[in-house]
């Protein structure tokens, strides 16, 4: 067992215990936390600074206002609803499309179907704040839903791939790409069952992945390998989740980014805890990175921070 | 970063250090003890004197323990019906005097103490100036002087005259000095007053000591004389019959000098009966009323001070520090995830009444029951409050519908379900059936067995009989557990569930 403890070490992984206490304490004030748990405050944040979003419908604020999301929905074919204060991707529910004005019938991108009841009890649910971390009232934000771009068609099942890019006191240290499958139901989230590749930050190209907390080099669904997919416009990834840093001034930061097919790389959302399962992904401890990054001169631009990082964090 | 952990340290060392100074000296010095089932030895000792009054008023004196080097007196009473009673010190050492102008017939006066072994307990007396030597008649004189010069010659200091001395003395047919000085047959108290005389003459201060020694029970314990010397700093006690140095352990010293044990003016037919009864008492007991005869501050603050009632809560909110130090220990070392932080200390508290089996079985069958209704509460589409209000009223329903049921087969510890509790069942139920629906049946299945799992252990722990104890004895242990949760607060090692979830990284490199 100790020689584990040294194996992880030698690889700088870094555990909960000391991603919570020296790092998180550390570099990410209390005070900034609102700023990434309200999606929707960080959405406005990101609007200001002129970073890609996709695009807010309308928010449901109070209980009894809980029906005018069909008044905002209805002007959409698709569309997403999620808490504003959501963690992990609890209680986000993506419309795919309507199948029948009259009955009132919705599509998920899952394939199951739910009536206007649903959709309004599911709206009432998350305004009172079930899956609030917080456990306190909460918005339903509707917002545009973000369409895959068609390469990642051959490694994605169902739902849409998103970027994850940890961002440690403003460079882009590590990142993967979470990959849904049909276990996760179209979510691109690790802990339902998606896949996490690791990817070098010098090409944008991927590593191998992880599901669970197991490598895999096949997609389960579609398998096709993950391995050797590059990621389109990657420099952009990188500067937008640079960006990031100087929008909310946390030092440990993850920067989820999605491609959409006709929008290009849109902000998703922002965490202040991002979880360690990206070091499987790219079988890289983050503290070997982190204490680089330390070493640095530190610039203050984040272009230039995204070209050190490019050069320095190359997998080959 | 290295300074906050460095003050963490700091902070951490004091509380231990304190929580262990008051506990060492709770244990230590108090008594109270560190064992659940220790059990102190006392002993009653009682004094009966019957004598028949009259005539004129009585005044009688009866020597009582006062300096008892190696026990300490719990309580003592005194019995004496018609009579006026004071403790006094006299030379011999304590007395109860009692005094009646008028009285008939037979008179029984009773002395009564409860005493136990205390070790801290040491003859504080005063150094005693050096003897006068002696005058007696001849041929005692001449006895006298020849037998302590020759004893002097043959010893170095007080210590190894007296045991000379006493050699001597105990072979009365090989000295024809120590015959005329002792007579025939002599007994215990001579040879003691004898030894006493003559260490006088060698200018050591002596005397004699009577005492009983505590053993089993006794209805007519024997009073037996020691010999005392000073040897200028210290006391030392030696038999006077076998010359043997050291007081034994259960010796218990009663007066000094030569006087009887009872005197009475105005009696006669005087019976005088030493009783000594072995008892034991909870250790507790006798630290407690130790400890309030001392007033110490320390033992004022006890909770043994309290009601019983509220001593009884308190000995079940006391382990719960316990419980958090195990789900910390477990969640933050070992890596467990639970339902809701603190949820299993709170299960754990309920597993005491209902025992670990039992407890395991209803919780997992109100848990089961109540995610059915939930699931069901979900389909008819309710407000989270409401939904919640209505889970935590299914819960009681349960609770009573089951120990009504369990009662009726005759399950006694249906009964205990009561004592679950429920907002944390409801809670419980809320939480599940959420990530039931959002990450799947595996993972909530497993977190609840993992939530239960951990609820057993923290039970298993908080049920320790010595943890317990100590606990409640020893509150200041508190301060302990909070050093060693601030200790556990700055670690930042590896979780152990975390070597296995990074496996794939020494997998490969191996």
């Amino acid at each position: 067992m100790r020689s584990w403890v040294q194996a992880l070490r030698a690889r700088g992984v870094i555990g909960m215990n000391e991603r919570n206490a020296e790092y998180i304490q550390r570099y990410n004030p209390r005070r900034l936390y609102p700023l990434v748990d309200d999606k929707l405050r960080t959405k406005r944040l990101a609007m200001e600074a002129g970073i890609a979003v996709p695009e807010l419908y309308g928010v449901v604020e109070s209980q009894h206002e809980a029906a005018s999301w069909l008044a905002i929905a209805e002007q959409h074919a698709d569309f997403v609803i999620k808490p504003a204060h959501g963690t992990g991707g609890d209680g986000i529910m993506v419309v795919a499309a309507r199948t029948s004005r009259r009955q009132g019938l919705f599509q998920l991108v899952d394939g199951t179907v739910v009536s206007e009841a649903g959709m309004c009890h599911h709206v009432s649910n998350i305004i009172s704040g079930q899956y609030s971390f917080v456990g306190s009232r909460d918005s339903a934000m509707i917002e545009y839903r973000v369409e895959s771009h068609p390469c990642f068609d051959e490694i994605a099942f169902q739902g849409v791939p998103d970027v994850r890019v940890l961002v440690y006191k403003g460079y882009p240290v590590m990142s993967m790409v979470r990959l849904p499958t049909r276990q996760s139901r179209g979510k691109a989230n690790l802990h339902q069952g998606a896949v996490g590749a690791g990817i070098d930050m010098a090409s944008g190209r991927t590593l191998s992945g992880v599901l669970g907390n197991d490598i895999v080099s096949e997609h389960p669904d579609t398998e096709a390998p993950i391995a050797g997919f590059t990621i389109p416009s990657w420099a952009h990834f990188l500067s937008l989740a640079a960006r990031c840093y100087e929008l909310t001034g946390l030092g440990y930061l993850g920067v989820d980014i999605v491609l959409d097919r006709t929008k290009g790389p849109l902000i998703l959302e922002l965490n202040a805890r991002p979880g360690l399962n990206i070091q499987l992904a790219n079988k890289v401890g983050l503290k070997s990175r982190f204490d680089r990054v330390d070493a640095w001169t530190q610039q203050s631009d984040a272009e230039e921070k995204v070209a050190i990082v490019r050069e320095a964090f190359s997998h080959c | 970063m290295e300074e906050r952990r460095y003050s963490v340290g700091l902070i951490a060392l004091l509380l231990f250090v304190v929580g262990g100074a008051i506990f060492i000296y709770k244990w230590q010095v108090l008594g109270f003890p560190a064992r659940p089932d220790a059990q102190t030895q006392v002993w009653t000792v009682e004094v009966t004197v019957s004598f028949d009054a009259g005539p004129g008023p009585v005044k009688a004196g009866l020597y009582i323990p006062g300096l008892t080097p190696g026990f300490a007196i719990l309580e003592e009473n005194y019995l004496s019906r018609g009579f006026g009673y004071t403790p006094v010190y006299v030379r011999g050492g304590r007395q109860v005097q009692w005094t009646r102008r008028r009285a008939r017939g037979t008179q029984t006066l009773y002395y009564r103490a409860v005493i136990y072994k205390d070790r801290a307990l040491i003859a504080a007396d005063t150094t005693p100036p050096f003897p006068e030597p002696p005058t007696l008649s001849e041929p005692f004189q001449t006895a006298m002087e020849l037998l302590v010069a020759d004893v002097g010659e043959k010893s170095a200091d007080p210590e190894s005259f007296t045991t000379e001395l006493l050699g001597r003395l105990s072979r009365a047919d090989s000295d024809q000095n120590v015959e005329i000085l002792l007579g025939a047959a002599p007994t215990a108290a001579t040879i003691a007053r004898t030894a006493t005389t003559l260490l006088a003459a060698a200018r050591i201060p002596a005397r004699m000591v009577r005492g009983i020694y505590l053993q089993d029970r006794q209805t007519r314990a024997t009073i037996v004389p020691w010999l005392e010397i000073h040897d200028g700093t210290r006391w030392l006690y030696f038999d006077p019959v076998t010359g043997k140095q050291g007081l034994p352990d259960n010796f218990l010293q009663w007066w000094t000098g030569d006087d009887q044990l009872f005197h009475i003016d105005g009696g006669s037919n005087v019976d005088v009966r030493l009783s000594v009864k072995n008892e034991f008492m909870s250790p507790i007991d006798v630290a407690q009323r130790r400890s309030d005869e001392r007033e110490s501050l320390v033992a004022k603050f006890s909770l043994f001070s309290l009601p019983i009632q509220a001593q009884a809560v308190y000995g079940v909110l006391l382990m719960i520090p316990i419980g958090a130090l195990v789900v910390v220990f477990l969640r933050n070392v070992i890596g467990m995830q639970t339902f809701g932080t603190f949820m299993p200390v709170l299960i754990a508290l309920a597993f005491r009444e209902t025992q670990l089996l039992f407890g395991v079985l209803w919780f997992t069958l109100l848990v089961s029951l109540g995610l059915i209704f939930r699931f069901y509460l979900e389909r008819l589409r309710l407000l989270l409050v409401p939904r919640l209000g209505a889970v935590l009223i299914i819960v009681v329903i349960l609770m009573l519908i089951s120990s009504i049921v369990s009662h009726q087969l005759g399950f006694e510890s249906g009964l205990s379900v009561a004592l679950f509790p429920m907002v944390i069942l409801a809670m419980t139920i809320e939480r599940m059936s959420v990530v039931w629906e959002e990450r799947g049946s595996r993972e909530a299945i497993q977190q609840g067995v993992g939530s239960l799992f951990v609820a057993a252990l923290c039970y298993a722990i908080m049920d320790l009989k010595t943890a317990r104890h100590l606990i409640f004895v020893f509150p200041e242990l508190l301060l302990a557990v909070l050093a060693a949760t601030l200790l556990l607060g700055r670690y930042t090692g590896y979780r152990l569930l975390e070597l296995h979830r990074f496996r794939a990284f020494y997998r490969d490199s191996s």
